[in-house]
C-alpha cells in the first residue's frame, strides 16, 4: 500500500479568476501555471519551456501580463487573474481572438493563448499601438510558426475593431 | 486514382481561416499535455550521463521497490529496434548493451506522482565502461575510431556517389571555375509545444490507445506494434492538437514507444511530458553539415558543371539519415538547368543525439552553399545576381539529369516579382553604408513520389461520409500540425461539391477511424491528400447528381449543381435544394461512404540509380527572395530590415494559409541564418533551453512581403503544389549575399552570429594592414 506523500504546507488562496471569486487550498510553492492547469483545469494556459523562456503561459494578473510558470500561485491572493478562457463573453470572441482567428495570427495555436493575453494587456493600456509597441510588448512570447507577420497584423486589426 | 492531368482551376479563392482556429484562440484546443490525465501515472525517463559506453550493470531494483513506483522498464523489456527505413532500424527505445549519446534513454519509471518518479530515477544504479566518444564528423571518421555500429566501417552510415552528365567536360567548358567550403551549424525545430505522450493499456481487452504529438501516427502505430510485439489491430493512435512539428515528429520517437511500454507494464494509463531540455535531446533535426562545392560557369552566366561533397554529422543512430544525405545531393537539381552534376555525400555517426528531418529536409545547407557561390561567381564575372539565375532556368515539363520530373515551373515569375517589389535595379549599390541587398532561389518537393514503405497502397486515401443530417464528414489520416491541412481538405471537398464549407466536418488522424495516411512530412498533404479528397468528392457528387436526376426525372448529364442547388440545365423550373437531394440519395442506400485515392505513376518515382527515389516528386514549389540587411561593423550585429519573397505553389487553395506558410518558412530560414545553433560540450547540450537556443523574437523579425505565384501544376489538386518548405532554403544565402553586398565580406559559416561577423571583419582589417605595411616596405626598398 502506497503511503500518502508528505504534504507540502498549504494555504487558502482566494482570488478572482476570470471574473469569479474562488478559494482553493494551494501548496505554498505551487506555481500559478500548475494551479491553473491542474486544479482549475484551465488548460488554455500552456507550458512550453522549463521556466520563463517562451511566454506560452502568459496570463493577466491585475491586468498585467505575467508568465504564470515563474509566478507563485499564492502571490495572487486577492488579485484579479485572467486567462484565455475568460476572454470570450457568452461565446462571443473577444476582438483579439477574432482577429487572430481571421488573420491567421495562430497556426499551430500553442503560443496563441499567451500571445493573445500579452496583446490584451497591451491594448488595454495602449489602444492604438504602433508596430514597435507591439514588437516590444510581445517580445517575451515566442512563436515558431508565423514569423510574427500575421501576429502583428492581428493585433493591429483588433486595435482597429470595436472591443 | 493515379495522378493524371487535372482540370486546373483559375478561380481566385479568398483566404479561409482555419476550421479549427476558434478552438485555438479560445484555449479550448486540447494538446497532448491538456488531455485528461488525472488518473494517469507519471512517466519519467532515466537518461545516460555518458556519451559512449558499454553498459556493465543496470540495477533498477531499488527504484522498483520505492513506494509509489508502479513499474520500471529497461532495454530488457524491448528487444526490438525501431527506425524509419526498414533497412536502417538500429535504435532501441531503451538502450541495450551500449549507450551512444548523452541523454539516451536507458530506463523509465511510472509512478503515482512526479516527485516519486523522480526519486525513483535517482535510485537507479548505472555502471558502464566508457568508450572513446566523437563529437565531430572528422573525429568519428578517423581510421582508428571506435565504431558506433559494428556494421558501419569508418562510422559512415551511408556514402552516396552520383554523377550525371560529363562533369570534367563541363568544367573544361567553363569561363570561371571556383570551389569553396561552407559549414552550417546543427539546428533544432524548437516547436513551442514540448514533447508529450499519453498511453493507456487495458489488460482486460488487450488494447492500447496512444495519444501523442506525432506527425506520423501511422508509422508510430507500426513501430509500437513492432516494439511491443502487439497485434497491430489492438492499437489505436489518436492525434490531439499538435503544437508545431517542422519535422521534429516525423518518425516514431523513443519517448512515445517508452510511454506505451510503461502503460502496458503498469496495466494502466501513463502520461509522459518531456521537459524542454529533453525535447531538445530527442532532437531529430538538421545536422551540422560541411560542404565543398565547385561550380563552373560561362561568361554569359550559364552553369556548365557542379561538383559537391557533403558531410553530415548525423548523431548516434540512423533515423532519417540515409534520406537526408540523398536529398542533399538530389535537390542540387530541379531548380536550375545544370549540364553535369557530381555528388559525394557522407552521413556520419557521432556520439550526439540523432539528427533527422527538418523543414526543407536535406536541401537547405547545400542550397545555401550553391546560392552563395553562384552569387560570388556572378560578381566576379560582372553579372547581376538575377541575370545569372535567369540564364539557367528550366523549361517544364522536363526531367532532370537525375530523373526528377518537373511538371510546372514558376521561378521566372518569382524572380520578376521580387526584383520589382524590392526595387532591386534602382536600389542595388545605392544604399547607405552598412546596408545591402541579397537574393537567392530555392525549391522543394510536394511529397515524395515514392513512399518509405513500398506496400503498393495508394499514397493517400480520403473517405467521405454523407448521412441524414446533410453534413459531409471527411475522414483523413493526414495530421494537421498547425499548417492547416484539415482546412485544405475541407476546402477541396466543399469546392468540388460546390457546397458550403460549413457543411464539411474533418475527422483527422485517428487510426481506428480514419484511413491510413503516411503523415505530415515532405510537404505531401496538399498535393496527395488534396487530390484524394477531390477524387472522393467527385464520386460523391456523381451519386448526388444521379439522385437529383432520378428525382427531377432528367438525365444525369443534364443536371447542374450550383451552390447547393441542383437543377436541370440552366432552367429555374426544376430545382432541388441540397437537403432533398441528400434524402433522395439515401433512399435504399442509407449513409453514403465514398473513397478517393491518389497514387503517383511509376515514371514520376525517380531514377533507377541507387537512392534515385529520393527527391522525386510530382511537383516542385519554387521561390525567390530578396533580403535587405543592416550591419553594425562595431558590433558585428546583423539586422534584417525587410524580406520580399515570391513562391510558386501552383495554385493557392487557401491563400491565407499559403501566406502564413511562406512567412513562417522564410522566418525559420532567418533563424538558421542568423542565430540558431545547437552546441554540445563533451556531448552535453549547451543549448537546451529557449533562452540558450536563440531564435528570433518578434522584436528582431522583419516585415516579410509575400507574393504567391500560380504556375498551375497539371497534376496538383486545382493545380496546387506545396507552400510550406520551398521558401526556407533561400533565406540563408540571400542574407549572406546581402552582407557581401553591404560590407564586402563573404561568409562561409552559418549562423552569421555577431562573433563570426566580427572575426571576419577583424581578419579583413588585419589583412589590409599587412598589405599596407607590405606596400610601404616595397616602396621603402625601392
Amino acid at each position: 500500500m502506497h503511503a500518502p506523500p508528505p504534504q507540502p504546507k498549504k494555504r487558502l488562496l482566494r482570488l478572482r479568476l476570470n471574473g469569479r471569486w474562488r478559494e482553493d487550498a494551494v501548496a505554498e510553492q505551487a506555481l500559478l501555471v500548475d494551479y491553473l492547469r491542474d486544479v482549475v483545469h484551465l488548460t488554455g494556459v500552456k507550458t512550453g519551456c522549463d521556466g520563463g523562456e517562451c511566454g506560452a503561459c502568459t496570463v493577466l494578473v491585475d491586468g498585467e501580463a505575467v508568465p504564470s510558470c515563474i509566478t507563485l500561485a499564492v502571490r495572487c491572493e486577492g488579485r484579479d487573474v485572467e486567462t484565455i478562457e475568460g476572454l470570450a463573453t457568452q461565446g462571443r470572441l473577444n476582438r483579439l481572438q477574432r482577429a487572430f482567428h481571421e488573420k491567421l495570427g495562430a497556426q499551430c495555436g500553442f503560443c496563441t493563448p499567451g500571445m493573445i493575453m500579452a496583446a490584451e494587456a497591451l491594448l488595454r493600456r495602449n489602444p492604438k499601438p504602433s508596430d514597435e509597441d507591439i514588437r516590444s510588448a510581445l517580445s517575451g512570447n515566442l512563436c515558431r510558426c508565423t514569423g510574427y507577420v500575421k501576429i502583428i497584423e492581428s493585433v493591429h486589426a483588433a486595435a482597429e475593431s470595436t472591443p | 486514382m493515379t495522378a493524371a492531368p487535372n482540370q486546373v482551376s483559375a478561380k481566385k479563392r479568398p483566404g479561409v481561416p482555419l476550421i479549427d482556429g476558434v478552438d485555438k484562440v479560445t484555449g479550448k484546443a486540447r494538446y497532448t499535455a491538456d488531455l485528461d490525465h488525472a488518473d494517469a501515472l507519471v512517466g519519467r525517463i532515466f537518461r545516460s550521463p555518458f556519451s559512449h559506453a558499454d553498459i556493465v550493470r543496470l540495477d533498477v531494483s531499488k527504484a522498483r521497490a520505492l513506494d509509489g513506483v508502479v513499474t520500471v522498464v529497461t532495454g530488457d523489456d524491448c528487444p526490438h529496434t525501431y527506425g524509419v527505413l526498414p533497412i536502417a532500424m538500429n535504435e532501441y527505445p531503451l538502450a541495450r548493451g551500449r549507450v551512444r549519446y548523452r541523454g539516451e534513454p536507458v530506463a523509465a519509471v511510472a509512478a503515482v506522482d512526479a516527485e516519486t518518479a523522480e526519486r525513483a530515477l535517482a535510485l537507479i544504479d548505472f555502471e558502464v565502461k566508457q568508450l572513446a566518444a566523437y563529437y565531430t564528423s572528422e573525429a568519428a571518421r578517423a581510421p582508428d575510431a571506435v565504431l558506433l555500429h559494428d556494421n558501419k566501417p569508418g562510422n559512415v552510415e551511408r556514402d552516396v556517389h552520383h554523377e550525371f552528365g560529363d562533369v570534367r567536360q563541363g568544367f573544361a567548358d567553363a569561363d570561371l571555375v571556383r570551389e569553396e567550403r561552407f559549414d552550417c551549424a546543427e539546428i533544432n525545430h524548437a516547436q513551442i509545444e514540448p514533447h508529450a505522450s499519453l498511453a493507456e493499456y487495458d489488460p482486460a481487452i488487450g488494447r492500447l490507445t496512444v495519444q501523442t504529438v506525432s506527425q506520423v501516427g501511422y508509422y508510430l502505430h507500426l513501430m509500437i506494434a513492432q516494439c511491443l510485439d502487439m497485434d497491430s489491430s489492438r492499437i489505436r493512435m489518436i492525434k490531439p492538437f499538435i503544437g508545431g512539428g517542422f519535422g521534429a515528429r516525423v518518425e516514431a520517437l523513443n519517448f512515445e514507444i517508452i510511454t506505451a511500454l510503461l502503460a502496458r507494464a503498469s496495466a494502466g494509463k501513463v502520461m509522459m511530458q518531456l521537459t524542454r531540455e529533453e525535447t531538445f535531446i530527442t532532437h531529430r533535426a538538421r545536422p551540422q553539415t560541411d560542404i565543398r562545392l565547385k561550380l563552373g560557369i560561362r561568361k554569359d552566366g550559364r552553369l556548365t558543371a557542379c561538383e559537391c561533397e557533403v558531410v553530415q554529422r548525423g548523431g548516434a543512430y540512423a533515423g532519417y539519415g540515409i534520406i537526408t544525405i540523398l536529398y542533399a545531393g538530389a535537390l542540387l537539381q530541379g531548380l536550375y538547368d545544370i549540364p553535369a552534376v557530381k555528388y559525394d555525400g557522407y552521413r556520419v555517426y557521432a556520439n550526439l543525439p540523432p539528427c533527422g528531418a527538418m523543414r526543407g529536409h536535406g536541401s537547405v545547407d547545400t542550397r545555401h552553399a550553391f546560392e552563395c557561390l553562384l552569387d560570388r561567381m556572378a560578381r566576379a564575372l560582372g553579372l547581376d545576381p538575377f541575370a545569372v539565375r535567369r540564364a539557367n532556368l528550366l523549361h517544364a515539363p522536363m526531367r532532370t539529369l537525375n530523373d526528377l520530373t518537373v511538371n510546372s515551373y514558376g521561378l521566372d515569375e518569382c524572380l520578376d516579382i521580387v526584383e520589382r517589389a524590392s526595387g532591386w535595379r534602382e536600389r542595388l549599390g545605392k544604399l547607405p553604408p552598412g546596408k545591402g541587398l541579397g537574393m537567392a532561389c530555392s525549391h522543394y518537393v510536394s511529397g515524395a513520389a515514392k513512399p518509405i514503405h513500398r506496400t503498393g497502397e495508394p499514397h493517400a486515401v480520403v473517405n467521405l461520409k454523407l448521412d441524414f443530417d446533410g453534413g459531409v464528414t471527411a475522414l483523413t489520416g493526414a495530421a494537421d500540425i498547425g499548417q492547416g491541412s484539415s482546412t485544405m481538405v475541407a476546402i477541396a471537398v466543399a469546392e468540388t461539391l460546390d457546397i458550403s464549407l460549413d457543411r464539411i466536418r474533418v475527422v483527422a488522424a485517428d487510426t481506428a477511424v480514419t484511413p491510413k495516411d503516411n503523415g505530415a512530412y515532405s510537404s505531401r498533404i496538399t498535393f496527395m491528400v488534396g487530390n484524394a479528397a477531390i477524387d472522393a468528392a467527385k464520386k460523391l457528387k456523381a451519386i448526388l447528381v444521379a439522385a437529383a436526376a432520378r428525382k427531377l426525372e432528367a438525365r444525369a448529364e443534364d443536371i447542374e449543381c450550383v451552390g447547393e442547388t441542383f437543377r436541370v440545365g440552366s432552367g429555374d423550373q426544376s430545382t432541388l435544394p441540397f437537403a432533398d437531394v441528400v434524402a433522395a440519395a439515401l433512399v435504399d442506400e442509407g449513409a453514403i461512404t465514398v473513397k478517393g485515392t491518389f497514387t503517383t505513376p511509376p515514371d514520376a518515382q525517380g531514377g533507377k540509380h541507387r537512392g534515385g527515389a529520393v527527391g522525386s516528386t510530382m511537383g516542385f514549389s519554387y521561390a525567390a527572395q530578396v533580403v535587405e540587411v543592416s550591419i553594425d561593423d562595431a558590433s558585428g550585429l546583423v539586422s534584417v530590415d525587410k524580406v520580399w519573397v515570391a513562391l510558386d505553389c501552383g495554385h493557392a487553395i487557401n491563400p491565407l494559409a499559403v501566406e502564413g506558410q511562406i512567412e513562417g518558412s522564410v522566418w525559420m530560414g532567418m533563424g538558421q541564418a542568423m542565430c540558431e545553433e545547437t552546441r554540445y560540450l563533451d556531448g552535453l547540450p549547451a543549448h537546451a533551453s529557449l533562452l540558450e537556443y536563440r531564435m528570433p523574437t518578434i522584436a528582431e523579425s522583419p516585415p516579410i512581403e509575400t507574393y504567391i505565384v500560380e504556375s498551375h501544376d497539371p497534376y496538383g489538386p486545382f493545380g496546387a503544389k506545396e507552400a510550406s518548405e520551398g521558401a526556407l532554403a533561400g533565406f540563408p544565402p540571400a542574407l549572406v549575399n546581402a552582407i557581401a553586398n553591404a560590407i564586402g565580406l563573404d561568409l562561409n559559416e552559418l549562423p552569421v552570429t555577431p562573433d563570426r561577423v566580427m572575426e571576419a571583419l577583424v581578419q579583413r582589417r588585419r589583412q589590409a594592414r599587412l598589405a599596407k605595411t607590405a606596400t610601404k616596405t616595397v616602396k621603402a626598398a625601392s
